[in-house]
C-alpha cells in the first residue's frame, strides 16, 4: 500500500513563492500526472516528495506514514531524472544495479533483478556498456530500469521523455504505460506535455503558479475543466471563450444568439465551447473565416465570432475559403459556463 | 586563406617557440649528458649513480614526495569538497586557500624556517608558554626526522593549492544530477563521494597529481631553506654538480634521470587513472 497524500505543502525559495498550499492524495497504484507550463512548481513538488528539496511548510505522507523528515533513501521511492543522469563511469548492468549494490543485496540477487528488469525494458544485450555508448532512447530505458530494479512503492519521473524525439516519445509513452501497470507502484509524472498527460495518466493534476487548479481524469480535466486556466491550457487547439450577456430567467446572449445557461444574478460570464463541439447549421454563430488549416481528417478554421477569435474543427470533406461567411452551432451538452470574476466553471 | 592550413599556421608560433626554448635545449642537454671523451658514452650517468650520495638524494626525494603527495591530495580533495558545497564566500575562501602558490618556493621555504629556527616563532611561543626550557634546534643534523618533516609541512602548505584549484574546477564540472540520482539510490554522503565525485574526477586527477608529482621531483628551494645538507635531494645534487662542482655532464645525466623518473610516474598516473571508452561525461 503506498497511498500518497500531500498535506498544505508550500515551498519557498528567498521570497518567491514556488508552491502554494498544495493539497493533494494519490491512490496506491495510481498513475498520477503533474502537469503544468514551465516555471509552475511541477518539479519542485516532486523533489519536495523524493527528499531532495524540503518544503517550507507541510507534510508528505507515503503509505500511511509521515516521511518528510526522512532522507530520499528512507522513502520507498525511485526516480527517473529528466536528463536521465545514468552514471557514465558505470557500465549499464551497474548502473541498474546501482541502489541495489547501496542496500548491499546479495550480488546472485543483484544480478537476478538487474537482469529481470533489463529485460523488461528490452536493454538486455547492453548490459556491458557505457552510458556513452548509448542513444537517448537507450539510455532513458537505462534510467527506467534503474529505478524498477529497486521495486519501489512510488516511482518519481520528471519530465523523463522531454529529450527524446517525436518517435521515441510515442513508443517509450506506450512502453512505460505497459511496464508500470504490471509493477503496482503508485507513479508520479511530471509533463507539460498534455498529450503525454492525456495517454499515460489515471488522474492529471493541471499545476498553474504553483496551485493544483483541478486533479481529475483525462476526460473530466478536458470535457469539464474546473477553472478558465485548465479550458485555455488542455486542448490543441483550446476552449473558444466568448463573452455572455444575462437576459434573465437563465437565458445568455452569446454573440447573434441567445443560449439556456446557468440562473445566476451574474450581469455577465464566459461562454466556453471547444472546436471541435461546433457544427455547420442553419442556425448558429455568425463566423466569418480569416485562415483554414486542413489537418488531413479535419479543418481547422481560425474565424472570428462577434468581434472575438474563435476556432472551429469541421470535417475536412467541406469546403471553406478564407472570407467565407458561416453559421456553427454549438452542440447543447458541451457548452460551459466561467465566471469572469474568479474564473471558475459554473455548473 | 586554406581552411586545412589555417590551424597549422596558428600553432606555428608556439611550436618555433617550444622547439627554441625547450626542444634545443633539451638536444644539448642530451647531448651533455651523453657526451664522454670519445664520442657517445653513458660514464656521466655511471659517475652519478655510483657517488655515495645519490642513493641518498634518490631516498629522500622519493619518501619526500610519497609523503607530501598523497597528504596533500586528501588535502586538496576535502578542501576541494568544502569549497562546492559552500553558497557564500565561496570565492573569498579559494583566494585565501591559495595565497601561498604566489610565494616562490625559496619565500615559502624562509617562512618556515623563521617559524622552526633556533630563535623563530616555534621556539619562542614554546619558550613563552614555558613548555621547553630553551630554545631547542629543531633543524640540525641530530634531528634528520625533524627536518624531514619540517621540509614536508613547508612543502604541503605551499602547494596544496595547486592540486584544489584544478580539482575545485573539476568537481564543479560534475552535473548535480548525478549526486541527486545517487542520493535517492541510498549512497551516503561518503559513498556518493567515493562512487560519484572519485570517478568522475579522474580526468582532472590526473592533471593535478601528474603536476604536483613531478613537482615533488623537482623540489630544491624548500629543501635548501630548511635542510641545508642535512637533507640532500636529486635536484640539489644537480645544482651541486652544475655550480659547485662545474661538472655539466654529470649535472645533465642527473637532470635526465629525474625526467625518467617523471616520466614513468606519469604514465603510471594516466594508465591507474584511465577512463574506459565510452565512460566520459
Ligand atoms: N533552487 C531554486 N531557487 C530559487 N528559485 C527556484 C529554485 N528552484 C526552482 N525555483 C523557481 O521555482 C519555480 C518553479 O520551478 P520548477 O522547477 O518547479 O518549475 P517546473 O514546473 O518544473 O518547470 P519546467 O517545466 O520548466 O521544469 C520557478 O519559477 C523557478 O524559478
Ligand atoms: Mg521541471
Amino acid at each position: 500500500m503506498a497511498e500518497i497524500q500531500i498535506r498544505n505543502v508550500a515551498k519557498c525559495f528567498g521570497s518567491y513563492q514556488a508552491l502554494h498550499d498544495i493539497n493533494l492524495t494519490i491512490a496506491d497504484q495510481e498513475f498520477m500526472v503533474l502537469l503544468g507550463a514551465s516555471g509552475c512548481g511541477k518539479s519542485t513538488l516532486l523533489r519536495i516528495i523524493a527528499g531532495l528539496e524540503t518544503q517550507t511548510t507541510g507534510e508528505v505522507w507515503i503509505g500511511g506514514r509521515r516521511i518528510d523528515h526522512l532522507p530520499p533513501k528512507d522513502r520507498g521511492i525511485a526516480m527517473v531524472f529528466q536528463n536521465y543522469a545514468v552514471f557514465p563511469h558505470l557500465t549499464v548492468f551497474e548502473n541498474i544495479g546501482f541502489g541495489l549494490r547501496m542496500q548491499k543485496m546479495r550480488n546472485d540477487e543483484v544480478t537476478r533483478r538487474v537482469t529481470r528488469t533489463a529485460e523488461l525494458m528490452h536493454i538486455e544485450q547492453l548490459l556491458t556498456r557505457y552510458s556513452g555508448e548509448l542513444s537517448g532512447g537507450q539510455r532513458q530505458r537505462v534510467a527506467v530500469a534503474r529505478a524498477l530494479a529497486m521495486e519501489p512503492d512510488v516511482i518519481l519521473m520528471d519530465e523523463p521523455l522531454s529529450n527524446l524525439d517525436a518517435l521515441l516519445r510515442l513508443e517509450m509513452r506506450a512502453e512505460l504505460k505497459g511496464v508500470l501497470a504490471e509493477s503496482n507502484t503508485t507513479a508520479i509524472y511530471v509533463t507539460h506535455d498534455q498529450v503525454e498527460a492525456m495517454s499515460l495518466a489515471d488522474r492529471i493534476s493541471v499545476m498553474h503558479q504553483g496551485r493544483i487548479v483541478q486533479a481529475a481524469s483525462p476526460v473530466e480535466v478536458y470535457r469539464d475543466p474546473a477553472e478558465r486556466f485548465v479550458a485555455g491550457f488542455i486542448g490543441n487547439p483550446p476552449m473558444n471563450f466568448l463573452p455572455a450577456r444575462n437576459t434573465g430567467a437563465g437565458r445568455w446572449a452569446v454573440a447573434n444568439q441567445v443560449f439556456d445557461g446557468p440562473d445566476v444574478p451574474a450581469t455577465a460570464l464566459e461562454f466556453a465551447i471547444r472546436p471541435e463541439d461546433v457544427r455547420p447549421a442553419d442556425e448558429g454563430l455568425e463566423a466569418r473565416v480569416r485562415l483554414v488549416e486542413p489537418l488531413g481528417a479535419h479543418l481547422l478554421l481560425t474565424c472570428d465570432v462577434g468581434g472575438a477569435m474563435f476556432r472551429a474543427i469541421l470535417d475536412s470533406d467541406m469546403t471553406v475559403r478564407a472570407g467565407d461567411e458561416l453559421k456553427l452551432a454549438a452542440m447543447p451538452d458541451r457548452i460551459r459556463w466561467f465566471d469572469p470574476d474568479t474564473s471558475l466553471s459554473i455548473a | 586563406m586554406n581552411a586545412r592550413l589555417l590551424p597549422y599556421v596558428l600553432i606555428l608560433p608556439v611550436t618555433l617557440f617550444l622547439c627554441l626554448f625547450f626542444l634545443y635545449p633539451f638536444v644539448l642537454v642530451a647531448a651533455q649528458a651523453f657526451g664522454g671523451a670519445d664520442g657517445l658514452s653513458l660514464d656521466n650517468f655511471r659517475d652519478v649513480v655510483s657517488y655515495w650520495k645519490f642513493p641518498i638524494s634518490l631516498k629522500n626525494t622519493m619518501l619526500l614526495a610519497a609523503l607530501v603527495v598523497p597528504v596533500q591530495l586528501a588535502l586538496a580533495l576535502l578542501m576541494a569538497t568544502m569549497v562546492n558545497r559552500m553558497k557564500k564566500g565561496r570565492d573569498l575562501v579559494l583566494y585565501i586557500w591559495t595565497i601561498p602558490l604566489g610565494i616562490s618556493d625559496l619565500a615559502a621555504g624562509i617562512i618556515w624556517l623563521a617559524i622552526f629556527e633556533q630563535s623563530g616563532f616555534l621556539n619562542s611561543m614554546m619558550t613563552g608558554l614555558g613548555l621547553a626550557d630553551g630554545p631547542v634546534n629543531f633543524l640540525s643534523y641530530q634531528n634528520p626526522g625533524m627536518v624531514f618533516l619540517a621540509i614536508a609541512l613547508a612543502e604541503i602548505w605551499r602547494a596544496t593549492a595547486i592540486m584544489l584549484v584544478i580539482l575545485v574546477a573539476g568537481i564543479g564540472l560534475i552535473p548535480k544530477e548525478y549526486y541527486e540520482a545517487a542520493e535517492v539510490f541510498g549512497a551516503s554522503p561518503w559513498q556518493r563521494f567515493l562512487r560519484v565525485t572519485l570517478p568522475m574526477l579522474r580526468p582532472s586527477l590526473q592533471t593535478a597529481l601528474i603536476l604536483r608529482v613531478v613537482l615533488a621531483f623537482e623540489v630544491f628551494a624548500v629543501v635548501a631553506a630548511l635542510g641545508g645538507t642535512v637533507m640532500p635531494v636529486l635536484m640539489g645534487e644537480i645544482y651541486a654538480y652544475q655550480f659547485d662542482l662545474q661538472n655539466g655532464g654529470a649535472a645533465a645525466a642527473m637532470a635526465l634521470i629525474v625526467l625518467g623518473i617523471s616520466i614513468v610516474f606519469t604514465v603510471i598516473i594516466l594508465r591507474v587513472l584511465r577512463v574506459p571508452k565510452g565512460a566520459t561525461i
